[in-house]
């Protein structure tokens, strides 16, 4: 049976959030009175994570992701509740605890700007207390999985932005950590770094069983990372569970566009009783519920010489969007 | 085992650390020359005949201020400003969640830059000398070590009390301001402006109780070859570094429980 790495239980945290009115009156008035007030941004959320899992935190800026991973990862204290992070309680950041995790905040780095990335590497492998020979396998292991060679002896101020994040996941990862919490690793790159570093994330993931815990605005991240997604709304979590399942039950119909070879065709097909999206001259596009898209399609088939066919999906991010929106979500 | 695994990290450290500052060489060049406030100091001092009032003849208080130039290029701190800038701008949450305090990474850096100063530090001392032949002197090597050492207690004491500082950025965001406070008292009373030995007699048992004078009058004292207890002042050095250490420690335990890695 696969052991709970992360155990969270009535986890809550709470910021004391000082305001202030506009203008001279209210900075004067903020000056000598400061007001503050306790804003609990995390409230009473629990869940369990498996070894081996990657997660996916989804929410709307300022729903809590983020607080909730560095909680998890020891760089803040919990107001309230507990949390067990393989075993530890992650504010203690005892060395055994530390040695085993890793935190990748996007567009946040580590790396010594002026030097190229190998000094930084070699730095943080002694602060993990690995030997010289050990340091240079694991930067050689890691450097092809990444495929970054020359990269290595560049200035980090001279690198691109994905050139970068590539050396910042090496830097992060040198000691081998079995559980990697990612703060939008994927801010900013373009398309191809994106997905080579979903690649590598994957190729991780399964070469050490790595747990990973993710949170990403693009949902391309999540979709081809995170079986398990776990959906945060103004501190709350809204939604547990698999993405399959939460995709299905948000977006229970396809959109089928057929081109039919004339319009005569297209408008006798509107008349079957399908339900029509829209019709422009011989293409028409229907909505089939996704348990009846075989029978639907065999219909068509059967009945029509059609032109071409496009089955889509509706927009992920519409779906997800519609998620992040609503307090709660009962699958 | 675990002294020689925190000397390996501290070497690392070191080392990682002198190459980034060797990018900066230009810029400590100008910090090195911009410490020569002692020699104004000088200037001052011998073009009024002050010196004569406290019974320190011209050579010996050229010395001193020498020296205190150089405990100055040796013990300078700065950082609350590095810590203030990381901590606002949350660069500091990657090295919290490192099994190494992220006060070894300044004071590496600080070391570092020591020994990027020094060559520059022999030139200014060179062309001192070439202005005031008469002030050169060698110091026995028993004196030089112990003026090292105490230069290196000063520089502890500094570090330790910037930390401390630093550490206030967990709760006011902008801790430098307080540091600003201290400006005055580190100026007047550490001993880079006047001796202590010149101030008023009535104060003067007061500044030996604070750690200022330890900084640069007692360390400069020393290597210059003026009359000092040294024992006294090694005592008080190590004694204000083990009322700090702790204090610095306990800070920073309550100030990380504060912390809100904002930036990040």
């Amino acid at each position: 049976m696969v052991q709970n790495i992360i155990d969270v239980k009535n986890l809550s945290k709470s910021f004391d959030i000082s305001s202030k009115n506009p203008g001279i009156k209210g900075t004067i008035r903020h000056f000598f009175n400061r007001q503050t007030k306790s804003l609990k941004v995390i409230k009473d959320i629990s869940f369990e994570i498996k070894e081996g899992e990657i997660v996916g935190f989804l929410g709307a800026n300022g729903a809590g992701k983020t607080t909730i991973l560095k909680m998890l990862c020891g760089l803040i204290y919990p107001s309230e509740g507990s949390i067990l992070v393989s075993g530890h309680l992650p504010f203690r950041r005892k060395e055994n605890f530390l040695k085993n995790i890793t935190l990748i905040m996007g567009q946040k780095q580590q790396l010594i700007w002026d030097l190229p990335p190998i000094e930084s590497f070699y730095l943080n492998a002694s602060i993990y207390d690995l030997d010289k020979f050990e340091a240079k396998k694991r930067i050689k292991k890691l450097s092809e999985m990444l495929e970054i060679d020359e990269e290595l002896f560049t200035p980090v101020r001279k690198l691109s932005l994905g050139q970068r994040m590539k050396c910042e996941l090496l830097a992060a990862l040198i000691h081998e950590p079995n559980i990697l919490f990612l703060d939008e690793p994927t801010l900013g790159l373009d398309i191809n770094a994106q997905r080579n570093l979903r690649k590598f994330l994957q190729k991780y993931n399964k070469e050490t069983n790595a747990t990973i815990c993710l949170t990403s605005h693009y949902m391309k991240d999540i979709t081809s990372l995170c079986k398990r997604v776990i959906c945060v709304h103004e501190g709350a979590i809204s939604y547990d569970g698999k993405l399959k399942l939460l995709l299905k039950k948000l977006s229970p119909v396809k959109e089928i566009l057929i081109v039919c070879r004339s319009e005569k065709d297209a408008a006798k097909l509107e008349s079957l009783g399908f339900n029509v999206k829209n019709k422009i001259k011989n293409e028409i596009t229907i909505k089939v519920e996704n348990n009846s898209i075989t029978s639907s399609l065999k219909t068509i088939l059967n009945n029509f010489d059609i032109e071409d066919l496009f089955i889509n999906e509706p927009p992920i991010d519409e779906i997800i969007g519609k998620v992040l929106m609503k307090k709660d979500y009962d699958i | 085992m675990i002294s020689n695994l925190i000397n390996r990290k501290i070497f690392t450290l070191l080392k990682v650390q002198y190459s980034n500052m060797l990018e900066y060489r230009v810029e400590i060049a100008l910090w090195a020359i911009s410490g020569i406030i002692p020699f104004f100091m000088l200037n001052i001092w011998t073009n009024n005949n002050l010196n004569e009032s406290i019974n320190i003849s011209d050579i010996m208080l050229s010395r001193y201020f020498l020296c205190a130039f150089f405990v100055r290029q040796f013990s300078v701190v700065w950082v609350v400003f590095s810590f203030e800038e990381d901590s606002l701008m949350g660069k500091v949450s990657p090295y919290l969640i490192q099994p190494l305090n992220p006060f070894f990474r300044y004071f590496a850096q600080h070391i570092a830059e020591q020994i990027t100063r020094f060559p520059f530090a022999i030139i200014i001392a060179f062309f001192f000398f070439i202005f005031n032949p008469e002030s050169i002197w060698t110091p026995n090597l028993g004196i030089l070590l112990l003026s090292i050492l105490s230069t290196f207690l000063s520089f502890l004491i500094q570090f330790l009390i910037q930390s401390i500082i630093a550490c206030l950025c967990f709760w006011t965001e902008k801790a430098s301001s307080i540091e600003r406070l201290l400006f005055i008292p580190t100026l007047f009373l550490s001993g880079l402006l006047a001796p202590v030995v010149s101030f008023p007699a009535y104060v003067k048992p007061w500044i030996y109780l604070t750690p200022f004078p330890y900084l640069i009058d007692f360390p400069a004292n020393l290597l210059s070859g003026n009359e000092t207890n040294i024992s006294g002042g090694l005592g008080m050095q190590i004694l204000w570094i083990l009322l700090l250490f702790p204090l610095f420690k306990k800070i920073w335990s309550k100030g990380t429980k504060k912390y809100t890695a904002m930036g990040s």
